[in-house]
């Protein structure tokens, strides 16, 4: 009788244990997928606006879908903000300073795993501790640098000065790292070349994380404002976000906003193209890194 | 032995890193600090043959000027805001992620995506949602914006947030509501990332403890949490203090309502303002405060996370 009693307990203890369990599900769904609105809804807002007539976005009672779906927005961005223009300057600026800092990456992380030089260690740690410093102690003399040198409104100084960073040598050190030193000591018997190792062994093996620094950086390049406002502000040179922000200055407050978010959207559209095809690299990077851009 | 050959190959490997390291980072410190220690020192001015003297002129000259206590007044004020706000709140969408199957990786993706935005762009949209269309003052509106839509469906009273009547409070607001939504994603990935590599088999023991949720939260997952909060922490504040772009993305160039310009300024700004209007020294010295200040409170970070943090 007493077992009973017991078995019932246990059942409706654990009856009662699965409807707790199911009402912290509902509340968790609930609690997440009402942040996940809230954070997608810049977004959606910003291609709701974007495709509404002025008159419909001006609306004192807010539509939450354009009644008159207007694309032509997007071709009015397209123009006014010189977008075209500014596609191609950044795009130029960022393959460039891509290749090129892959390149210089690659030699001096490949320096700091594999070769013995003397003052390696010294050198490293003077590297690693540039990192704590914030760049704008750098920017300031860089700003007289580049002056000196006649640099402004060029596409070298948006390029050249940030061709090294010291975060992305130690991340590919690391990585080089972890290949067995064997396959160089066997590739240096057979008479291999330094270059072509390289290219056969070391660049295929640590591919993921080249792959996480090139779009680290062409992001880079695609958001950077301030330095690229200071020192190539000109139409020939001007990058995408500063053209962007240029191009609809608030001073007045009667903007044409679903042009402007026009503008925005398609800013935006090659990040999301790029982080939806590549998002295991761009978290794995991010994880890694901890810096925007 | 260290071969000769390996030596000269390695510094030949390493020769252009080494070389564009020098002149735009390791000239910049020396020069920088030097900048800043000549009192009232314009590098046109110097290249024309003008001297200066040695001396902490530029460093109370910047303490005690209006604008820089004004910038570093907003910047204190929106890391103090932001940081504690995006950690709490990354921490509870985080161990609530980690304890649902189904939607996992879907919810995982779109908390992500504030990450791979461009903060001028995005700042924006933030200041559209806000943004009331026509004349404030006359009282002549025909749109209130978004935001404040919401606010009157739900019985509130429209607010000016980022126009002509616009208050400070207000502005600060608008600032921290997109500081954090920018900030979540970074700090969600690294607890994440956290508590799946948790062991389950303190999870299974508290379990079996019957241990309550919030109990095994505070006992045990905060805890075993604490490096990657404590990361996460160290990374807002240093990133809040290096804020810039998102008050240019809300407020445009003038970095403020348009009848108040530079309102909103950050320490970042003032340098760049400094650097524009071409007083180098000036800008230096912010340049070092601003350093100091970050080392201070990263160290301080790591005093207090020393303490409380559990490996």
């Amino acid at each position: 009788m007493a077992q009973t009693m017991h078995e019932k307990d246990m059942r409706l203890e654990t009856s009662r244990q699965k409807i707790v369990h199911i009402i912290v599900m509902i509340l968790l769904y609930a609690f997440l997928i009402t942040m996940a609105i809230i954070v997608l809804f810049p977004f959606y807002w910003m291609i709701n606006s974007s495709l509404k007539t002025l008159d419909e976005y001006r609306a004192n009672v807010p539509t939450f879908w354009p009644h008159d779906i207007q694309f032509g927005n997007y071709a009015e961005a397209f123009t006014a903000a010189n977008l075209g223009r500014l596609f191609i300057n950044t795009v130029i600026v960022g393959l460039v300073s891509t290749v090129l800092s892959l390149v210089i990456t690659v030699l001096s992380a490949f320096a700091f795993a594999r070769l013995e030089f003397k003052g390696k260690n010294v050198l490293f740690a003077a590297l690693l501790a540039t990192m704590m410093i914030p760049g704008e102690l750098f920017t300031i003399t860089n700003y007289i640098t580049v002056m000196s040198l006649h640099w402004i409104n060029t596409y070298r100084v948006l390029i050249i000065p940030f061709l090294v960073s010291v975060f992305y040598i130690y991340l590919l050190r690391q990585n080089f790292l972890q290949i067995p030193n064997e396959l160089y000591l066997a590739a240096k018997v057979d008479g291999t070349s330094d270059i072509k190792y390289l290219w056969k062994i070391m660049i295929p093996l640590a591919l993921p994380t080249l792959i996480s620094i090139t779009i680290l950086k062409m992001m880079g390049a695609w958001n950077s404002y301030i330095w690229p406002r200071l020192v190539a502000n000109d139409a020939a040179h001007r990058l995408i976000t500063n053209g962007l922000r240029n191009a609809f200055t608030e001073s007045t407050g009667d903007v044409n906003y679903p042009v402007q978010m026009a503008a925005v959207a398609l800013v935006s559209a090659p990040l999301f193209l790029v982080f939806i095809f590549l998002r295991k690299y761009i978290m794995k990077g991010v994880s890694r890194s901890g810096i925007k851009g | 032995m260290v071969d000769s050959k390996q030596q000269w190959k390695a510094w030949l490997y390493l020769s252009p890193a080494i070389i564009l390291l020098l002149v735009f980072t390791g000239w910049p410190i020396i020069n920088t600090i030097r900048m800043a220690f000549l009192e009232g020192y314009r590098s046109l001015e110097a290249a024309g043959g003008a001297t200066y003297q040695i001396g902490f002129g530029n460093f109370t000259k910047v303490i005690s000027y209006g604008k820089f206590i004004n910038c570093m007044k907003n910047t204190v004020l929106i890391c103090i805001l932001t940081v504690p706000i995006s950690s709490m709140l990354a921490l509870i969408i985080a161990v609530c992620l980690n304890s649902i199957k189904p939607l996992q990786k879907l919810l995982q993706t779109i908390f992500f995506l504030p990450y791979v935005t461009n903060s001028i762009a995005i700042g924006m949209v933030f200041a559209a949602m806000f943004n009331i269309v026509g004349n404030v003052v006359t009282g002549s509106i025909q749109s209130y914006g978004i935001k404040n839509d919401s606010n009157r469906f739900f019985g509130g009273h429209w607010i000016d947030w980022n126009n002509v009547s616009s208050t400070y409070s207000s502005n600060i607001t608008v600032m921290v509501v997109y500081i954090v939504w920018n900030a979540l994603p970074f700090k969600i990935l690294i607890l994440l990332g956290g508590l799946q590599s948790v062991n389950k088999q303190y999870y299974d023991a508290a379990r079996v403890d019957g241990t309550s949720r919030v109990r095994t939260f505070t006992k045990i997952t905060v805890p075993l949490l604490s490096p990657m909060i404590a990361y996460g922490v160290i990374t807002g504040f240093i990133g809040g203090f290096k804020g810039y772009t998102s008050s240019g993305g809300i407020f445009g160039e003038t970095m403020g309502p348009a009848q108040d310009a530079g309102r909103l300024n950050t320490m970042v700004g003032f340098i760049y303002d400094s650097l524009s209007n071409s007083y180098q020294g000036r800008a230096s010295a912010a340049a070092l405060i601003l350093f100091v200040i970050i080392l201070i409170v990263t160290l301080l970070n790591l005093y207090v996370s020393k303490k409380k943090v559990h490996y």
